[in-house]
C-alpha cells in the first residue's frame, strides 16, 4: 500500500514571528531583512526567540514550569500545527515523530562551578563537583534537559499518544523522521501523524560545541553568500516547526484542507571524504526526484552557511540545472530565520507548503537540507491538486 | 519450508545475529551465564568519587582505558559498547562483507553533551568560567565537536561497519532500545531494506547523571549491599540501579535469511507502542499506556494474549514502574499471567540500551528453554500477585516471550519475540 502524504497543518514559529503572515511577507521580499540579537551572545549574532503567549498553546503553568525553553517552543509550534490542521480531536491516534537535540543546560550554575573548580587539582574539585551539583541542580531541569521530553510535552499538553519517537542527529535527524513518518502514513500505519522539531540560537552550552567545530560565523552579521566570501560560517535560528502529516484519503474523508503534498523524499549522510561527498550523496538522492521536476521550480535550500556544504549544494543545484527543466529561484531561509539545526528541514518544508499556496507560486518546491557537519535531504512539495 | 510472511502479509523478521556488552560479562554467552546463575552485576562505582551523591552504586562495565585514571567521554563508552556488540552480532550473522553492512543502522543512545572535564580544562586556560572566555579558550577543537554532535557516535559507527543510508539515532527514553528494534523491523517490512542493524548502547554514567537521577528520586540508594539494591517486584524496592551496556541485534527477512543459509536465532513477531499524556515521569494510574503498548504488540503479532509464555520485565525495581507493570499484566492477560522476571535485577537499568539487551535475552530464553530469574525477591508485595521466576532460574516451555520497555516521557515499546516456526 503506497498512499499520497499530505501536510495539513503548519506550525512555525521564528525570530519573524509565529505563523504564516510573517514569513510569507519575508520570503516574498528579497530584501527582507532578519531579526537579530547582535549583542546576547557576542561575538555570535543569534536570531532570537519571538514574544510569544505560550499560555494559548500551554495553558497550564504547572506545565510550563516543567519545560525550559526549547521545550516550551517547540510544544508551543506543535500545538498551533494541530490548530492549523483542525486535528485537536484525532490527537489520541496521532503518531509524534521529533527531532531534538541537547536539552538546557543551567549556564550560570555552569559558569559558576567551573570558575570556582577549575583552579583547583582534579582530585580536590571533583568531590566539590558533586557537593556543587547536588545543591545546584534543578530537578525539573534533567526534564528539559532529555532530548525526547520535548515529545514527552508535546503528549502531556496535547494529548498526542498515537505513538512517540525522538530522533537525534542534528539536522538529519529531523529530516529522517519525516521521511519515515511519512513513509509509515503511505504504508498505512496510522492515517495522521505530528513531526517537527524546536532549536533554541541564544544558548551557550550550543554556542560552545558548534564553536569548536568552527561552525559559526562571527561578528556583524552578513547574508550567506557575502560570509561564503569570507570562510563561511553558521548564524543560528530559534524555530518551532511541526508539521501535520495526513494521507490523502484520510484528510479527504474528514474534509481537511491540503496545503501541501511531499511527493518525494530521500535524505543520506556522506562521509565527506574521498570521493563520498555532500555533492554525490545528493545527486544520487536527486535520482528519484529529478524525473519529476517541471520548469520553474523553485528550491528553498536549508543551506546552513558552512563554507564547504554550501558550496558543494551549489555544484549540486548546477548539476540539477544542467540535467533538467529550468531551475527557479533558490531561496536561502538562513538569511531570514537562522539555520535552526533540528529545526531547519521541519521549517523549510513548512515554508514550501506555505509558498505553495501564493499566487503566482512555483509548480514544485525542492526543499534541500544539508547539514553543517553531516546529512543531506532532499524533498519535493507540489500542491495537493497537482500531478505527478 | 513453512511460511515467511506473517498474518499482515509482512516479511517475518528473523534475528541472524546477536552481540552484548553488560556488567556480567563481555559477549552473549558470558552474560547469559551470569543470569542464568542469578549472579548480580552491580557494584560499588569506582571510575569517579560519589561523596555527596546519594546513590554510589551501578552497574558499570569497566573499560580498558579506565585502568589509566581518565576514564572515557560518555560518547566514547557508547561508542565502544555499540561497536562491540555490533562486532559479535555481525560475526554470528555472517552478513555482507567487512566494513559492508547492506542495510541502515538504527542506534539507540543516550543524549551526549560537553562534560565536566572539558568545561575546566577551558574554564582554567581562560582564567575564568562564563561562557564566552570559555569558548575563547577552547578554540577549534574538530575532535570534540565531532564526538559531542548527537550524530557523530551514529556516524563513527555507519562508517565502521558499512551500513547504508543515513544513521538513525533515537531517543524514546528507557524503551530506546525497543524502539531501535521496532525501526528496523518497519525498514524491513516496508522493503526499504533486506537487513538492518539495532542497537542499544548506554554509557552516560557520571556523577551529574547521578544527581539528576537522584534529584528525581529514582534510584536505590542501598549502597551497602550494592548486590541486593535492585529488587523488582520485591516489597522493599527503592529505586532502579542505573548501567551501562550495550547490545545489537542483526535483522534480516526470513526469506533473505534462508536464502543464504543463515543461522536463524528467532524472530520478530510484533511491535506496539503507545505514548501516555498523564505526566512526564508517571504512568496515567489506569496503566492505559502500558496495557495499550503491550496489547499492540501481541495484535502485531497476530496473536492472542493466551499464546504468550512467559514476559521480559521492564522490571526497573522502582516502586511506580514495577506496581504499574503488575496492574498491565494483569489486564492484559487476566487472573492467571504468564511468569515474568526482570533481568534488571541483576544487570541494572541500562536505560538506551535495556530494550535492546532484553531482546537478545528474551531469545536466548526461547532458545535453551529456561527463565532466568528475578534476583532478590524476598518480601513479596501483595500489590504484585505475580510469579516474578523467583531468585531461581527455571526450565519451561517458551515459544513467544513479550519483552516491555517503558520510558520517561511515556514513551512505551514492546516486542513479541518467537522461536523460528519448524
Amino acid at each position: 500500500m503506497t498512499e499520497p502524504v499530505w501536510i495539513t497543518g503548519i506550525g512555525l514559529a521564528s525570530s519573524l514571528g509565529e505563523g504564516a503572515a510573517p514569513h510569507l511577507a519575508a520570503l516574498s521580499e528579497p530584501a527582507a531583512r532578519p531579526v537579530l540579537d547582535k549583542t546576547g551572545f557576542a561575538p555570535f549574532p543569534v536570531h532570537p526567540l519571538p514574544a510569544l503567549e505560550i499560555e494559548r498553546q500551554i495553558p497550564k503553568r504547572s506545565d510550563q514550569r516543567q519545560m525550559e525553553a526549547w521545550q516550551r517552543l517547540g510544544t508551543y509550534a506543535a500545538g498551533l500545527a494541530i490548530d492549523d490542521a483542525g486535528a485537536r480531536d484525532l490527537v489520541s491516534n496521532m503518531h509524534l515523530m521529533v527531532a531534538a537535540g541537547g536539552g538546557e543546560r543551567d549556564p550560570r550554575l555552569d559558569e559558576a562551578i567551573a570558575a570556582d573548580l577549575a583552579p583547583l587539582p582534579p582530585a580536590e574539585a571533583a568531590p566539590l563537583l558533586n557537593q556543587r551539583l547536588a545543591n545546584g541542580l534543578r530537578p525539573t531541569l534533567f526534564l528539559a534537559q532529555l532530548p525526547n521530553l520535548l515529545a514527552g510535552n508535546i503528549s502531556v499538553v496535547h494529548g498526542v499518544t498515537g505513538s512517540s519517537r525522538t530522533f537525534m542527529g542534528e539536522e538529519q535527524a529531523a529530516a529522517d523522521a519525516v521521511r519515515i513518518a511519512a513513509a509509515r502514513l503511505a504504508e498505512g500505519r496510522g492515517g495522521i501523524a505530528l513531526v517537527g522539531g524546536a532549536y533554541l540560537a541564544g544558548r551557550w552550552d550550543m554556542l560552545l560545541l558548534y564553536s569548536m567545530g568552527g561552525a559559526l560565523w562571527r561578528g556583524a552579521w552578513a547574508p550567506m553568500a557575502e560570509r561564503m566570501e569570507r570562510g563561511g560560517g553558521a548564524v543560528l535560528g530559534t524555530a518551532g516547526a511541526f508539521l501535520v502529516l495526513e494521507t490523502e484519503s484520510h484528510a479527504r474523508a474528514r474534509g481537511a484542507r491540503g496545503l501541501a503534498r511531499i511527493t518525494a523524499l530521500a535524505t543520506g549522510a556522506a562521509r565527506r571524504r574521498g570521493e563520498d561527498t555532500v555533492r554525490a550523496s545528493a545527486n544520487a538522492l536527486a535520482d528519484r526526484i529529478r524525473p519529476l521536476l517541471r520548469d520553474g521550480y523553485a528550491v528553498i535550500s536549508g543551506a546552513s552557511g558552512v563554507a564547504e556544504p554550501l558550496a558543494e549544494e551549489r555544484g549540486f543545484l548546477a548539476d540539477l540545472r544542467d540535467a533538467g527543466p529550468a531551475q527557479g529561484p533558490v531561496r536561502h531561509t538562513a538569511d531570514l530565520i537562522g539555520h535552526a539545526v533540528e529545526a531547519a528541514f521541519p521549517a523549510n518544508l513548512a515554508l514550501a507548503a506555505l509558498a505553495l499556496g501564493q499566487e503566482s507560486a512555483p509548480p514544485q518546491i525542492l526543499v534541500t537540507g544539508f547539514g553543517l557537519w553531516r546529512g543531506e535531504a532532499l524533498a519535493l512539495v507540489e500542491p495537493v491538486g497537482g500531478a505527478a | 519450508m513453512s511460511a515467511t510472511r506473517d498474518h499482515l502479509g509482512r516479511p517475518l523478521i528473523a534475528v541472524t545475529g546477536m552481540g552484548m556488552v553488560t556488567p556480567l560479562g563481555f559477549g552473549v554467552a558470558e552474560s547469559w551465564a551470569g543470569l542464568l546463575a542469578g549472579r548480580s552485576g552491580i557494584r560499588r562505582i569506582a571510575r569517579f568519587p560519589t561523596g555527596h551523591i546519594k546513590t554510589g552504586i551501578a552497574g558499570c562495565v569497566e573499560l580498558p582505558e579506565d585502568q589509566r585514571g581518565e576514564p572515557l567521554s560518555s560518547p566514547a563508552r557508547v561508542e565502544r559498547y555499540a561497536m562491540l556488540a555490533a562486532e559479535e552480532a555481525l560475526a554470528g550473522a555472517g552478513i555482507g562483507g567487512k566494513g559492508c553492512f547492506p542495510g541502515p543502522l538504527f542506534l539507540g543512545m543516550p543524549p551526549i553533551e560537553v562534560e565536566w572535564p572539558n568545561r575546566l580544562e577551558f574554564a582554567r586556560r581562560a582564567g575564568e568560567g562564563r561562557y564566552p572566555a570559555m569558548i575563547e579558550a577552547a578554540g577549534r577543537r574538530p575532535e570534540l565537536f565531532e564526538s559531542f554532535l548527537f550524530a557523530g557516535v551514529g556516524a563513527r559507527l555507519a562508517d565502521r561497519f558499512g551500513t547504508r543510508g543515513a544513521p538513525i539515532s533515537l531517543s524514546t527514553a528507557c524503551a530506546t532500545g525497543g524502539s531501535a528494534i521496532q525501526l528496523g523491523v518497519e525498514a524491513i517490512q516496508r522493503g526499504e531494506a533486506e537487513a538492518a542493524l539495532c542497537i542499544g548502547a548506554e554509557g552516560s554514567l557520571s556523577a551529574e547523571t547521578l544527581i539528576r537521577f537522584s534529584l528525581l528520586s529514582a534510584l536505590s540508594t542501598r549502597n551497602e549491599e550494592p548486590a541486593k539494591a535492585s529488587r523488582p517486584f520485591d516489597k522493599t524496592r527503592d529505586g532502579f540501579v542505573i548501567a551501562e551496556g550495550g547490545a545489537a541485534l542483526v535483522l534480516e527477512s526470513l526469506d533473505s535469511a534462508r536464502a543464504r543459509g543463515a543461522k536463524v536465532l528467532g524472530l520478530v513477531l510484533g511491535c506496539g507502542e503507545r505514548a501516555d499524556s498523564f505526566h512526564r515521569t508517571r504512568s496515567n494510574p489506569d496503566g492505559s499506556a502500558i496495557i495499550g503498548a503491550m496489547r499492540a504488540a501481541i495484535a502485531d503479532a497476530g496473536l492472542e494474549p493466551g499464546q504468550i509464555d512467559y514476559v521480559n520485565a521492564h522490571g526497573t525495581s522502582t516502586p511506580e514502574n514495577d506496581r504499574m507493570e503488575a496492574l498491565g499484566m494483569l489486564a492484559v492477560f487476566g487472573e492467571q499471567p504468564p511468569p515474568i522476571s526482570s533481568n534488571k535485577s541483576m544487570i541494572g537499568h541500562s536505560l538506551s540500551a535495556a530494550g535492546a539487551i532484553e531482546a537478545v535475552f528474551s531469545l536466548l530464553t526461547i532458545r535453551d528453554q529456561r527463565l532466568p530469574p528475578t534476583i532478590n525477591y524476598e518480601t513479596p508485595d501483595p500489590a504484585i500477585p505475580l510469579d516474578v521466576v523467583p531468585n531461581v532460574t527455571r526450565n519451561a516451555r517458551v515459544m513467544r516471550v513479550l519483552s516491555n520497555s517503558f520510558g520517561f516521557g511515556g514513551q512505551n515499546v514492546c516486542l513479541v519475540l518467537g522461536a523460528e516456526p519448524a
